[in-house]
């Protein structure tokens, strides 16, 4: 298990830094928003099915956003809902992440062009710290963006100020 | 006439027992709405007085992107995205309608292998359908067993024509792709192993007696209701009308194959209820393996594809052509003026015809009672809102 | 029962209300009829007893650049025939009785056009947006529309 592998096993002590352990915790069991959008919302659900089991990174799917570390945007989103996502984002407490899944959420997708209510991208409205490309993308993409927004918190440091 | 919850409780005190009614709020974001649909709930209580759904947050704009593509063929990868459980059969409905509009018969083993991919697609999309009704009753586990399944199906296409999900496969006059060799021998075993499972889930959740609790006698649809509002599909099968598209209004080669029209019996509660419903979409799946396994033992050889021109110029006219979708009747309308654009593609889509029922259904019921009616319509929001 | 037949019937009751009919030659036999009198032969091809028409299987919109058309697609569960309704508007007072009353199913359907084509169906018990936003402007499947640079802040275009 990492940090943790065969510590234990003299002594109940480990030495690590901080910074360490608080994200090794926070990487560990990130819980994910249970909203699908569209498309990309199957190829999700189908990620946390038997087949991909993606419970097995620490991904519960929770109801509220109170509860919730990362929100996987996984789909097309309009005008119309694109004020209810930044409800949501901002109802999630800190530290949240995003997940971006499939090209509608990154940059509009296939409606780039004549989708009068189409979002052109969720970055126009929340930040974004992964995104996944594909239309849908499979679900060993989605776990692959999950692997590198893992990463990304591995790195992260309460001291030191994040890279604008 | 079944007896409301509200009206048992008025009746069973003798005085009236409305409270101030409040307004709920239920979506766009909710576990159990199966996407992005909002509902606003009147309730006296627990009581449900109203229901006023919002659709509209997933509104992309589908027809006026058909309106401005180059050519018929490229609308495909669109429908696909319209209801993108079940991609096949969209793709099936849109390619019977532009046929129907440019006068176009295909090979007999188009026809074939088009009724193999559409009822391997009813049944992935009834898994999920049956699967995340489950888990809105608080079934988990056939959810997983049903997704394991699906998986097998999802290969099948995967192998097919590359992709999980939206397939782009069935082009006007024929086929992307013929059959890859091994095909017919993995989806003869699939039909094998699914009815294994099926006998597996169906003891386990169609018969659960706490899924009973929850289903029977709820939201009932009567038989002249439905077709007022138009229902179509398992929603109103299970009121009782017997009347499939595949018999009725045959396309393809439907009526070459042995197979039933399933209709809700009332085995349990009575017709037209959320667990008929549910049953019905249970026991399609049987009639589908019926007919997989009757197309690939017949399967004839020959080419997929029919010599049409790049660029398709139909005579100006219009066209409506439909088919029996997961959720019901999906039908495109389709009007050509002298151009290789499309001038309008109207999609009738079923589930936002089913959902317009909701607010009849569902007056009298428990608030809990409406999650489960919302999974028994099992709408697609892509579908719906287009 | 044929188009024909259906054509035929329809003509002896509405005679005046039938502005034009194709059956030869069509993919979908369809009947033109006077926009104001659409609701009543909707009444009366539903209670028919040979017609018999319940199930109303699509209501479409169309912009037709310059006139706005309704279109009505009609099934008989009872009998199994079809036949299709075509009334035509001006894009200026694009008012078309509402068939709500008869079809259930037709409320949805009727919102969706006014919604996308500004199609205004007299007698609609609850003519509102349905897919836009209700502070939406304009009408977008019409063929003049324009994608309009903002929506509350939010840049439209790619």
């Amino acid at each position: 298990m990492g940090l943790l592998d065969q510590k234990f096993e003299s002594s109940n002590v480990i030495v690590t830094s901080f910074d360490k352990l608080l994200n090794w915790a926070r990487l560990s069991s990130l819980w994910q928003m249970q909203f699908g959008l569209a498309c990309c919302a199957i190829e999700m659900m189908a990620a946390s099915a038997s087949n991909f089991d993606m419970m097995r990174f620490g991904v519960i799917p929770r109801a509220t956003p109170r509860q919730c570390d990362v929100m996987i945007v996984s789909g097309t989103v309009t005008l119309k809902m694109a004020s209810r996502i930044k409800r949501l984002y901002d109802q999630m407490s800190e530290p949240r992440y995003v997940i971006s899944m499939g090209s509608c959420s990154n940059c509009g997708g296939p409606y780039w062009e004549h989708g009068y209510h189409v979002l052109k991208g969720v970055d126009r409205v929340i930040p974004v710290d992964v995104y996944v490309p594909g239309c849908p993308p499979r679900p060993e993409a989605l776990i692959e963006g999950l692997i590198k927004l893992q990463e990304k918190i591995r790195n992260e440091s309460l001291v030191k100020k994040k890279a604008v | 006439m079944i007896k409301t919850t509200l009206d048992i409780a008025r009746t069973s005190t003798g005085k009236s027992l409305r409270t101030e009614e409040m307004v709920v709020n239920m979506g766009p974001q909710h576990p159990s709405t199966h996407g992005v649909l909002r509902l606003e709930v009147v309730l006296d209580g627990e009581i449900v007085v109203d229901v006023i759904p919002h659709i509209g947050y997933l509104h992309r704009c589908f027809e006026k992107h058909c309106e401005h593509m180059t050519s018929y063929q490229q609308v495909i990868p669109y429908v696909d995205r319209m209801d993108y459980v079940a991609a096949m059969t969209n793709e099936m409905a849109y390619v019977v309608a532009a046929e129907k509009l440019l006068k176009i018969e295909v090979p007999e083993r188009v026809h074939y292998i088009r009724i193999i991919m559409a009822e391997l697609q009813r049944i992935a999309s009834h898994l999920i359908a049956i699967g995340t009704f489950g888990i809105d009753m608080g079934a988990f586990t056939p959810f997983l067993y049903y997704f394991r399944d699906r998986e097998k199906i999802l290969d099948l296409f995967e192998m097919t024509c590359g992709a999980r999900l939206l397939y782009n496969y069935m082009w006007i006059g024929g086929l992307s792709h013929d059959l890859p060799p091994q095909f017919v021998e993995k989806a003869k075993q699939f039909c094998v192993d699914f009815k294994k499972t099926m006998k597996e889930v169906n003891d386990l959740l169609n018969y659960n007696e706490i899924f009973i609790k929850r289903t029977a006698n709820v939201g009932v649809l009567p038989k002249d209701l439905a077709i007022n509002y138009a229902c179509s599909g398992p929603m109103l099968r299970a009121s009782g009308v017997d009347f499939d598209l595949r018999r009725d209004d045959p396309y393809t080669l439907y009526n070459k194959f042995e197979w039933n029209v399933i209709v809700g019996k009332g085995e349990v509660g009575v017709v037209g209820d959320v667990w008929n419903r549910n049953m019905v979409r249970q026991n399609e799946m049987w009639e589908s393996v019926r007919i997989i396994e009757q197309a690939l033992a017949t399967l004839p050889e020959g080419d997929v594809k029919k010599a049409i021109p790049k660029r398709i110029r139909p005579t100006p006219g219009d066209a409506y052509g439909r088919v029996e979708g997961p959720r019901g009747e999906l039908g495109f309308y389709i009007v050509a003026e002298d151009s290789v654009t499309p001038f309008r593609i109207k999609a009738r889509a079923p589930a936002f015809v089913n959902l317009s029922v909701i607010n009849e259904i569902s007056k009298g019921a428990m608030l809990a009672d409406l999650v489960a009616i919302i999974g028994s319509i099992d709408i697609v929001l892509g579908e719906v809102d287009r | 029962m044929t188009a024909q037949e259906i054509h035929d019937i329809i003509k002896a009751q509405f005679s005046d209300a039938v502005l034009e009919v194709k059956i030869e030659g069509a993919r979908d036999p369809f009947i033109k009829i006077l926009p104001e009198k659409i609701k009543d032969v909707a009444q009366f091809v539903r209670d028919h007893a040979q017609m018999k028409f319940d199930y109303l299987m699509c209501l479409s919109g169309v912009d037709y650049k310059g006139k706005l058309g309704v279109v009505y697609h009609l099934y008989s569960l009872t009998h199994g025939h079809k036949i299709v309704l075509k009334v035509e508007v001006s894009t200026d007072t694009p008012n078309v009785p509402s068939v709500e009353s008869i079809w259930k199913s037709a409320n949805w359907h009727e919102r969706e056009a006014f919604d996308l084509f500004g199609i205004h169906f007299e007698g609609h018990s609850d003519l509102r947006r349905i897919l836009l936003p209700d502070d939406w402007e304009g009408h977008p499947l019409r063929k003049d529309y324009e994608v309009p640079e903002f929506y509350n802040g939010m840049k439209v275009p790619y």
